[in-house]
């Protein structure tokens, strides 16, 4: 049996810590976005998202992502629902994992990723959507898209380093950039195809009700992101710090990537775009952050600020009502970091001289991820329109989505 | 009795405020008020997508003064609200057929 090591534990622990409060951080970044009518529901997306996969995640969600191995699709969820087996070893000592930490404590790690990657596909559905309808979907989608990904790249299924692709290169995706961004993104735009415009979009004003909400939002993104990056070394070693860099220089320059996009085509860099430039590096060094240098890191990072800033503009020229840019913003970006992987990598890209193999196999999981989520969320969100429905009534729609589902208000008097 | 009305630029309001004081005046009204003039609103820019904003935020003080004083008071707001740019907003003088003190009762002249 491993030793415990307290150091390795007690970082995890943290890590788990650091990222659980991503999501009420995504709340407040996603609420300060929404019109004042809607930001109670815009919160409640994220907070509803954490109160059904915290208790899915225990039954079958620890199982289906890291239990015995279905087709190299998913884990069986019976193997260890409830968490049987995983805890205790047959003489009722905790299991240690290979790095000195407790089993246990890897599920606490493992379900926060749950939560905060199906909190990031609300945004891409503000404004309209029945809350019953949302938290039906979170269950589904976090059961059949989150978890299948997950064990399909982390837990020894088809995109991962024992998979078919791992005979032309390793697959790399350090800390989520195809189980959680891109599976997001994808996610977020077959809803918002599914579901529709808001009423008004393309014509009427929607403008952020609350800026410093967002900015204290990307804020407690950024700090709970050293737990997603840092702590995907699993330990408290060189790869944790190397990751705690590379996510800052990357962040720092999409930051700096947004703004500069911003002032050559409107005269003005934003406190909105820096926010979102924020958050675009973090999602583009996510899958690569422990295999980056910091030099590296930071053209990544300035390469996917650029790019979301063009991208957020997408929908307005394509038709399709994607409210707070989880497309523009989580596809792209963990397109950007999944793909040039294969080209920054310290081992392995195509600059250092590693050929186009590891290219080749980036471009290959993130193109899988995509068919799989986008079949997935299609199947679940129009089989949700069909049964239940998606969208509030017209009026409830205008004269505020708080009032109508959650019989709130967020503020005196109501603005939109 | 009149009520001088003005609607100005939100940075103006202390030098309103000190120039009618200096004039005598013993108390005014102030509240916030949004719209435009001939000037229209300005363009704000969110994520790429651009919006233009009608109503710019501006500041309502209202004075109860007497029909004598009126036109010189008035002028003293203009003064000190005038800063040349576009935007200085309005001031406009309306007739008041009675004033009464809440607190006495008094009414008229009495009361302001």
């Amino acid at each position: 049996m491993e030793e415990l090591n307290y150091g390795a534990t007690a970082w995890m622990l943290t890590s788990a810590s650091l990222v659980l409060l991503m999501t009420p951080g995504l709340a407040l970044f996603y609420g300060g976005m929404t019109r004042s009518k809607s930001v109670l529901n815009m919160m409640m997306m994220s907070f509803g998202a954490m109160g059904v996969i915290g208790v899915i995640y225990v039954l079958w969600g620890w199982s289906m992502s890291y239990g015995a191995d279905v087709g190299g699709i998913f884990g069986n969820p019976f193997d260890q629902f409830g968490l049987v087996g995983t805890i205790y070893d047959e003489s009722g000592e905790f299991i240690i994992d290979g790095f000195g930490v407790p089993a246990i404590v890897g599920v606490a790690f493992q379900v926060t990723f749950a939560i905060i990657t199906t909190a990031l596909i609300s945004g891409a559905i503000a404004d309209r959507t029945k809350f019953s309808s949302w938290m039906v979907f979170v269950a589904l989608w976090v059961t059949l898209a989150y978890f299948p990904m997950a064990h399909m790249v982390w837990g020894g299924g088809l995109l991962s380093g024992d998979g078919p692709f791992a005979g032309i290169a390793a697959p790399i995706d350090f800390a989520g950039g195809t189980v959680v961004h891109i599976n997001a993104g994808v996610a977020g735009l077959v809803l918002a195809l599914i579901i529709g415009k808001r009423k008004g979009f393309g014509t009427d004003p929607m403008r952020p009700h609350n800026l410093p909400l967002v900015m204290l939002g990307a804020a407690l993104l950024w700090f709970g992101w050293f737990g997603f990056n840092a702590g995907s070394a699993f330990t408290a070693d060189g790869t944790a710090g190397l990751a705690w860099v590379n996510t800052t220089s990357a962040t720092a320059a999409a930051m700096l990537g947004w703004l500069l996009t911003e002032r050559i085509k409107y005269g003005k860099g934003t406190s909105l775009g820096a926010a979102s430039g924020v958050v675009a590096g973090l999602v583009a060094i996510t899958p690569a952050a422990g295999a980056l240098n910091p030099v590296t890191s930071i053209a990544l990072g300035a390469i996917a600020g650029v790019l979301c800033a063009l991208a957020v503009g997408l929908k307005h020229k394509l038709g399709y009502d994607d409210s707070l840019d989880v497309v523009g913003v989580h596809l792209v970006g963990g397109l950007v970091g999944t793909v040039l992987i294969g080209v920054f990598a310290t081992d392995g890209g195509l600059i250092f001289g590693g050929g186009f193999n590891q290219l080749a196999v980036q471009i290959i999981i993130a193109v899988v991820a995509i068919v799989f989520s986008g079949v997935i969320t299609a199947v679940i969100g129009l089989a949700i329109k069909a049964t239940m429905g998606w969208r509030v009534p017209e009026e409830d729609e205008v004269r505020g989505i708080d009032l109508a589902e959650h019989a709130e208000t967020a503020y005196e008097e109501i603005n939109s | 009795m009149k009520l001088i009305t003005a609607v100005i630029q939100p940075h103006k309001l202390d030098d309103v405020k000190s120039a009618l004081e200096a004039a005598g005046v013993r108390g005014m009204t102030v509240s916030e008020a949004s719209g435009y003039g001939r000037q229209k609103g300005h363009t704000e820019v969110y994520r790429g997508a651009e919006y233009t904003v009608d109503l710019v935020p501006k500041v309502r003080v209202e004075v109860l003064v007497e029909d004598g004083d009126a036109t010189t008071l008035a002028g003293v707001v203009v003064n000190a609200a005038q800063s040349g740019k576009i935007g200085d907003g309005k001031v406009w003088v309306s007739p008041v057929e009675d004033v009464i003190r809440v607190r006495t009762g008094a009414s008229g002249p009495d009361a302001l």
